[in-house]
């Protein structure tokens, strides 16, 4: 029960690599150390791109019995930074590395009622709690939102296996959801467990705050937690140690900070704990908070104050809001005609 | 889940058939039969009784040890009872060391994290939000028949329906209580003890004991997941527990009885016991036991590590409910019957400990207890943990 926090890998043979909807594909991975694998757990991956080795993580869609073969799902994105694409190269016999399957995303068995809210290709991470607890025979509901059904992967078996239980929203339909009325329906008590856009995500967490239901009942996997924004490369200035160096697309505030030889204390490195938090003191952009350690209050204050390293970073001010966003350096800055590189001033502990 | 694969097809070879892996394990461990291991693994996929009713309560946590798992077990408001793991899942602190606070939560001791029955942090200190990945195991926990049991295993097999039936402890026509025995052995040298009952003419002599019970025939039935051993004895001398049970229902009975004990068990650790005598000659072996005293010695054993157990037993019968005193001398004459078992299973575990290279060898008596050691083998294997 108690999820080991340490990653341990492994190599893995492509089995099987298949395309299951628009620009979806399903990968069947044949893991050297098979274990077991229980709903929600991912794997996380390494993968070369332009001759790095960068990390990705993936729920694992379905296993067999003994978990000698792991599927999961990639979505072809076109605004990646690539991984996806390398993934879509995967044919059977390539052997990749990959990690124990890991928990971050436990389901319970034993509430009263439960809700599976699944965004796009967040469908991943819930088919497995699905089954588990349609088999414990539970009080369940799934609920499927996409952008379109030939985007939508899974859906005939959303549907086979799930019967009444699945409700399908698709937007260019104009059966959009709307996150706000699905929590006002709920009996309190209901889990809710969600995987999807960002968007999705903060509007149920929305509601849910307003209704005052138990914060705990929400459940969501918090390794996807895309940002507002897609990320942009940014810079950092520490004035006080004389730091000042560029953070890439494909890194983190934190990694960067280490890399430029400053001492960063962290822990959990996926927004959780805190300790890797940074003092702003000025900015130029838009933070986009990708934690759940700060509150939706300490979120917004401005200009900004504080941000967790491992997973926020700064975006470029969007016109529309720039005005709002008053106070902040940008906005008071002369206005330019190109968009200026985002830049944080900060302190650290 | 399944995946259908062509590979599929290649399943994993079944433990002790050929596979590489499966023979360089075989190597470095004892034989394949593990049916007469001296200390028994313990499976998790399994209602072990974890507490008594009456021990767990919305007042204050109860730390208790099952299957060298300690939980912190306590009841809602509603009255639901709670396992969670003891310890906290910041810094380990035991949460039976905490209290209970608004909620049905547990407050940890030392920083204060708050946890729910489900297990999931609600309250954290010196800061606005709760990290939502904080939380400690809830286990779960099922009340019925005045026990309350616990799964530790795969929640997604935690079927209540499989926990053994001990409806006398809870039923209108049986009057009886119990205690429980700190046993300072493994789990499954009780089991052994109690589906042979000719250990009683040695242990139990001023007693229950008699020479015809190692001298009588016994029957020995199985299937999947319960063994019963019955013996029937006829036209003997009532023993003086059975003489005085005898005389609370038939004041100044004296005379020959026919008795009986028909040992039940069920998977994993419950063994319900029948036994009676009857006026001898009166029916009682064709199904005619009015003119005999009934009771149920019912008593489930949990391992709360390799080498101590939580013996739990109760002596439950069906006629002078109304006697409080009866239930009484009952519960107190099992204890001093018991107490003599304790002190045995304890001579009997340090005898283990001290001889390393002595191996079990078996008796025709020990057909029962062989048989639930075979049922706990195959649920070892299932769980993949028959290596002790
Ligand atoms: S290291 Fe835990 S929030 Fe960043
Ligand atoms: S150990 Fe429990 S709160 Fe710190
Ligand atoms: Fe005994």
């Amino acid at each position: 029960m108690a999820e080991s926090r340490n990653r341990r890998w492994q190599r893995a043979t492509v089995a099987e690599a298949v395309d299951v909807a628009d620009r979806i594909m399903r990968i069947v991975l044949a893991p050297e150390h098979p274990r077991k694998v229980r709903a929600g757990e991912h794997i996380d991956l390494e993968l070369e791109l332009n001759g790095r080795t960068e990390m990705r993580s993936y729920s694992l869609v379905e296993a067999n019995d003994d978990g000698s073969r792991l599927a999961i799902t990639v979505f072809h994105t076109p605004h990646s930074r690539g991984g996806s694409e390398y993934m879509h190269t995967l044919g059977v016999g390539d052997v990749l590395r990959i990690t124990e399957p890991l928990q971050d995303f436990p389901l319970r068995v034993g509430a009263p009622q439960y809700v599976l809210l699944a965004g796009g290709i967040g469908i991943t991470a819930i088919l497995g709690m699905a089954r588990v607890l349609k088999a414990v025979r539970a009080d369940y509901r799934v609920i499927y939102v996409g952008r379109s059904r030939s985007a939508m992967a899974y859906l005939d078996q959303v549907r086979e296996e799930h019967g009444d239980r699945a409700r399908i929203h698709v937007d260019d339909e104009g059966t959009s959801l709307d996150a706000a009325s699905v929590v006002a329906e709920l009996a309190p008590g209901t889990e809710l467990y969600m995987c999807g856009p960002i968007r999705l995500m903060d509007a149920v967490r929305r509601a849910w705050i307003e209704r005052d239901l138990e914060i705990s009942d929400l459940r969501f996997e918090t390794f996807g937690s895309s940002g507002w924004f897609d990320p942009e490369e940014f810079e950092v200035e520490i004035p006080r140690l004389g730091v000042n160096t560029t953070v890439g697309r494909d890194e983190s505030l934190l990694e960067a900070l280490e890399r430029a030889g400053v001492e960063m204390m962290f822990d959990c490195r996926k927004g959780e704990c805190g300790l890797c938090q940074v003092t702003v003191q000025e900015i130029r952009g838009e933070v986009d908070h990708r934690d759940v350690f700060f509150s939706e209050a300490q979120k917004s204050v401005r200009p900004a104050a504080k941000l967790c390293s491992c997973v926020s970073r700064v975006a470029t001010e969007q016109t529309d809001d720039a005005a709002a966003a008053s106070g902040t350096i940008s906005s008071s800055s002369p206005v330019e005609t190109t968009h200026p590189v985002p830049r944080l001033r900060i302190d650290v502990s | 889940m399944s995946i259908t694969t062509e590979q599929n097809a290649t399943q994993a070879p079944a433990p002790g058939v050929t596979a590489d892996v499966s023979e360089s394990i075989a190597e470095h461990t004892t034989p394949e039969q593990i049916t007469t291991a001296k200390i028994f693994p313990y499976p998790l996929n399994a209602w072990w009784v974890a507490a008594w009713d009456h021990e767990v309560t919305s007042k204050a946590l109860l730390s208790r040890t099952v299957a060298d798992k300690s939980l912190a077990l306590y009841r809602t408001e509603a009255g639901a009872p709670v396992a969670l793991a003891d310890a906290c899942w910041h810094r380990l602190a035991p949460l039976s060391q905490g209290k209970l606070v608004g909620n049905d939560q547990v407050q940890c001791p030392y920083h204060g994290l708050r946890f729910n029955p489900a297990g999931r942090c609600t309250f954290m200190p010196a800061q606005d939000t709760v990290n939502p990945s904080a939380r400690v195991p809830s286990y779960p926990v099922v009340e019925r028949d005045r026990y309350v049991w616990v799964w530790l295993g795969d929640p997604e097999l935690a079927d209540p329906e499989t926990i053994p039936d001990m409806h006398q402890m809870s039923s209108e026509e049986w009057a009886g209580d119990g205690e429980t025995i700190a046993a300072e052995c493994n789990y499954q040298l009780i089991l052994d003890n109690l589906m042979d009952l000719t250990h009683e003419e040695f242990v139990h002599s001023s007693s229950i004991g008699q020479d015809e019970l190692s001298e009588s025939d016994f029957e020995v039935t199985h299937d999947g997941n319960t063994v019963t051993v019955s013996r029937w004895m006829y036209n003997l001398d009532p023993p003086p527990f059975w003489l005085k049970n005898m005389r609370d229902k038939f004041p100044g009975f004296s005379g020959k009885v026919d008795r009986w004990q028909i040992i039940h068990y069920s998977y994993p650790g419950t063994i319900c016991i029948d036994v009676g005598v009857a006026k001898a000659g009166t029916g009682a072996p064709e199904g005619d036991r009015s003119q005999g005293v009934n009771g149920y010695v019912m008593n489930t054993i949990t391992p709360e590590t390799k080498r101590t157990s939580h013996y739990f037993w109760a002596f439950m019968r069906n006629y002078r409910l109304e006697s409080q005193l009866i239930t009484t001398q009952l519960r107190n004459g099992v204890h001093g019957v018991f107490g003599e078992d304790e002190t045995m299973l304890k001579a009997q575990q340090t005898a283990i400990e001290a001889n390393p290279d002595h191996e079990f060898y078996s008796l025709n008596i020990d057909a029962g207890g062989m048989w639930v050691r075979r049922i706990l083998e195959k649920a070892l294997r299932a769980e993949g943990r028959e290596q002790a």
